[in-house]
């Protein structure tokens, strides 16, 4: 099953979120992660939805948003004319002998030291999923403690955007 | 101009047209009842015995005339015993709208008495629903309600008003009965079709020589039934029809081939494998019509027509489609598709016609199914409406009595909700004060909502209610006969009431018969009495539901007979 983005522009209040995910439990599809946070309009959110599914799930799962009376708009993103964005903080363990090899890799990938104490430290990262899943995976030998992503963020590429398209409907 | 939240609820109610509620009163929803008391001139509360009888005689009201049914409830237990009723109203998109109370907004979320998060509970089975915690919101929270219960594919709307909004004040005005358009939140209706798309679908129409049209309920939504019944006419095709597209065409006309599915016809079922065009028309391919998914309709195409997006390619993959208003897309394809003869498609569908299910099969009774129906329609006429519960009752209802016009036949669908129809029937005649009402219930789904004999007795509603009583849950017994070896768990009603004896204790006239002379008289009589009658009819436990296509086989699978041992 291949993994697609959503990205829904939806009413800004309380319960659009548990509506969203109440259809997605309901219907049995599978979310990977879901974002949200209110947009340039405040009375609007928008919500970046990665799920696994082929076609016909896909096409299913956007009718049904679609049909919800909150949710405005939803277009599938294509990732290779998309932003697509996650961030992770990771706690790994850093002694005095490893903490270089840990800062190291973190370079590499232009990840940030934002807390550090005798035992650890605290990365923070941003990239595609693919980016942080490596870091991750490098990081493993030296003991992850504890990890937080965010999941996907996303906006097309170039001049389009989702309240453009609702203005032109 | 200033008013309470109670009062806006009302003069909502009549702004929309609404004269008749039904419902029951409560704590928090005493202000809304005050202002129905002072308002009773304009708007009739009907009391049930419970509030899903409510919601049921709503959806009623909303099914056999087209128009919103209105329930009120109060919070808490109230606002749950609406559930199923909403529920159903959903499963079988009928435009409800559920007003119920909430205790006051300070008392929200603290498990305060009578409390309960109906919009939660209700979120999965309502088209949507609203909490007005701001009485400024109320008058076009009510309007957004209403407009979106009735556009598109209708469906059931809750409306949640806290205690404390009732009685706050806030300036409301008579407007349009519509919410506002235009705006982004406003009920979206699709697209008006291109010309390219609708003559695409007609091309494909004109291709095919063995076309096969299936109905469903969304040809009665749309008031679309004379067009469907002109592109049949047009086409020479036959008509199958699932258990909601009852009344879409008349079961009697010609090209009609009957249900569809797992108590379908043969004719119905047969020609679904063998046609290479189907065209279904509102229609949503259910489990209980296509059965098996992978081998429905494997004899050619599906042109798919329906007013909802999310139906295209839901239950059945591949098809081509139109979307938009039905009525408004048969009329364009009617321009386009010219007149066709007879065929040889014709010739075969008339061959499987002449295959019936059995009247009966049990020999021993003296009472069956297809002459209960053909005597009760001998009496009461085409203009009658029918409601129904769910079980064999229903299947026999589907299969044998002839409906000759839309809304007619109002029966739970797609919950196959046992205990809709008694309240759906005080619904249907509310609404049709002049009409005849037969209910036809099975005795285990008569049970369930019994208590509505109250209501049907005090409002002197003159339904005819039929019991079908076999002394048996008769769907599950005969599942248990065929496939688990005749092991009758918990499905044998050897107990009371005795419904003659139930109906005079509300004052309802009731005859028990167990032929057909008996039935005719008592129903002749019950017709006579001008009022609520009740006719209990003995039928045999082992009467069977046939034909029948066993859950997951092709539907050209079915079995028509059942051996009598």
């Amino acid at each position: 099953m291949d993994r697609f983005v959503l990205s829904a522009l939806v009413q800004n209040h309380a319960g659009v979120l548990s509506r969203v995910a109440g259809l997605f439990s309901r219907r049995g599809y599978n979310i990977e992660s879901l974002t949200v946070g209110e947009t340039e309009d405040p009375s609007l959110s928008r919500m970046t939805i990665a799920v696994r599914g082929d076609d016909a799930i896909l096409e299913q799962i956007q009718k049904q948003l679609e049909k919800l009376v909150e949710v405005a708009a939803v277009r599938r993103l294509d990732p290779d004319s998309s932003v697509l964005r996650e961030l992770a903080l990771i706690k790994v363990d850093a002694t005095q002998e490893s903490r270089s090899g840990v800062i190291q890799i973190a370079d590499i990938f232009r990840a940030r030291v934002v807390d550090v104490c005798a035992e650890c430290l605290t990365l923070e990262i941003t990239g595609d999923q693919n980016k942080v899943d490596s870091l991750i995976a490098l990081l493993k030998p030296y003991g992850i403690r504890e990890l937080a992503r965010t999941g996907l963020s996303a906006l097309e590429r170039g001049p389009v955007s989702l309240p453009l398209i609702l203005s032109l409907i | 101009m200033m008013m309470t939240g109670a009062r806006i609820v009302v003069e909502s109610l009549v702004e929309q047209g609404v004269d008749t509620v039904f419902g029951y009163p409560g704590g928090t929803v005493l202000n809304i009842y005050d202002e129905l008391f002072k308002n009773s001139d304009r708007i009739r509360h009907i009391l049930t015995a419970h509030e899903q009888g409510a919601a049921h005689a709503a959806d009623g009201y909303a099914r056999s005339t087209g128009r919103p049914g209105v329930v009120i409830a109060t919070s808490g237990p109230g606002a749950t015993n609406l559930v199923t009723g909403i529920a159903t109203a959903y499963m079988d998109s009928s435009p409800l709208v559920a007003i119920t109370g909430n205790v006051p907004n300070h008392l929200l979320g603290k498990d305060s008495f009578q409390e309960v998060d109906i919009t939660g509970v209700t979120m999965p089975i309502t088209k949507h629903n609203f909490i007005v915690k701001d009485v400024a919101r109320l008058g076009e929270v009510l309007r957004q309600a209403f407009d979106i219960a009735c556009s598109g594919r209708p469906g059931p709307v809750l409306v949640d008003i806290p205690k404390d909004v009732t009685a706050a004040l806030a300036d409301w005005s008579p407007g349009a009965p519509r919410a506002r358009t235009g705006s982004l939140f406003a009920p979206k209706l699709p697209r008006c079709l291109d010309d390219s798309e609708v003559e695409e679908a007609a091309l494909i129409i004109k291709a095919s020589r063995m076309p096969l049209i299936y109905a469903g309920g969304g040809v009665i939504a749309a008031g679309a039934s004379a067009e469907l019944t002109l592109l049949a006419e047009r086409l020479h095709a036959p008509v199958a029809i699932s258990l909601m597209g009852h009344g879409a065409i008349p079961s009697r006309h010609p090209l009609c081939t009957g249900m569809i599915g797992m108590h379908g016809t043969k004719a119905s079922n047969m020609a679904v494998g063998k046609a290479d065009l189907i065209i279904a028309i509102g229609a949503r391919f259910s489990d209980r019509v296509v059965s098996n998914a992978s081998r429905f309709a494997k004899g050619g195409r599906i042109l798919h027509i329906d007013i909802d997006p999310a139906e295209i390619n839901k239950n059945v993959a591949g098809c081509r489609y139109l979307i938009g208003d039905l009525a408004e897309i048969l009329r364009r394809l009617l321009k386009l598709v010219a007149a066709r003869e007879g065929s040889d498609w014709n010739g075969d569908i008339e061959d499987w016609k002449r295959v019936q299910p059995p009247s009966h099969s049990r020999a021993r009774a003296e009472l069956h199914p297809r002459g209960i129906m053909e005597d009760l329609h001998a009496r009461i006429g085409d203009d009658a409406f029918i409601t129904t519960e769910v079980g064999q009752h229903q299947m026999w209802t589907a299969q044998f009595y002839p409906f000759t016009r839309p809304r007619s036949f109002i029966s739970s669908g797609g919950l196959g909700t046992m205990g809709f129809g008694t309240g759906a029937s005080i619904g249907v005649q509310i609404a049709h004060p002049g009409s005849r009402v037969a209910h036809i219930a099975g005795d285990g789904s008569f049970r369930m909502n019994c208590a509505e004999l109250a209501t049907i007795s005090h409002y002197r509603l003159p339904i005819l209610i039929i019991v079908m009583n076999n002394g048996t849950l008769g769907m599950v017994r005969q599942w248990q006969r065929m496939f688990y070896e005749g092991r009758f768990a918990e499905t044998t009603l050897d107990r009371p009431p005795d419904f003659v004896k139930l109906a005079d204790a509300y004052g309802i006239p009731a005859w028990r018969v167990s032929d057909s002379p008996e039935f005719r008289s008592a129903v002749d009589a019950a017709l006579a009495s001008g009022g609520p009658a009740l006719v209990e009819c003995r039928i045999d436990i082992d009467e069977a539901v046939l034909p029948m296509v066993p859950s997951g086989r092709a539907l050209e699978e079915q079995i028509l007979e059942e051996r009598e041992d």
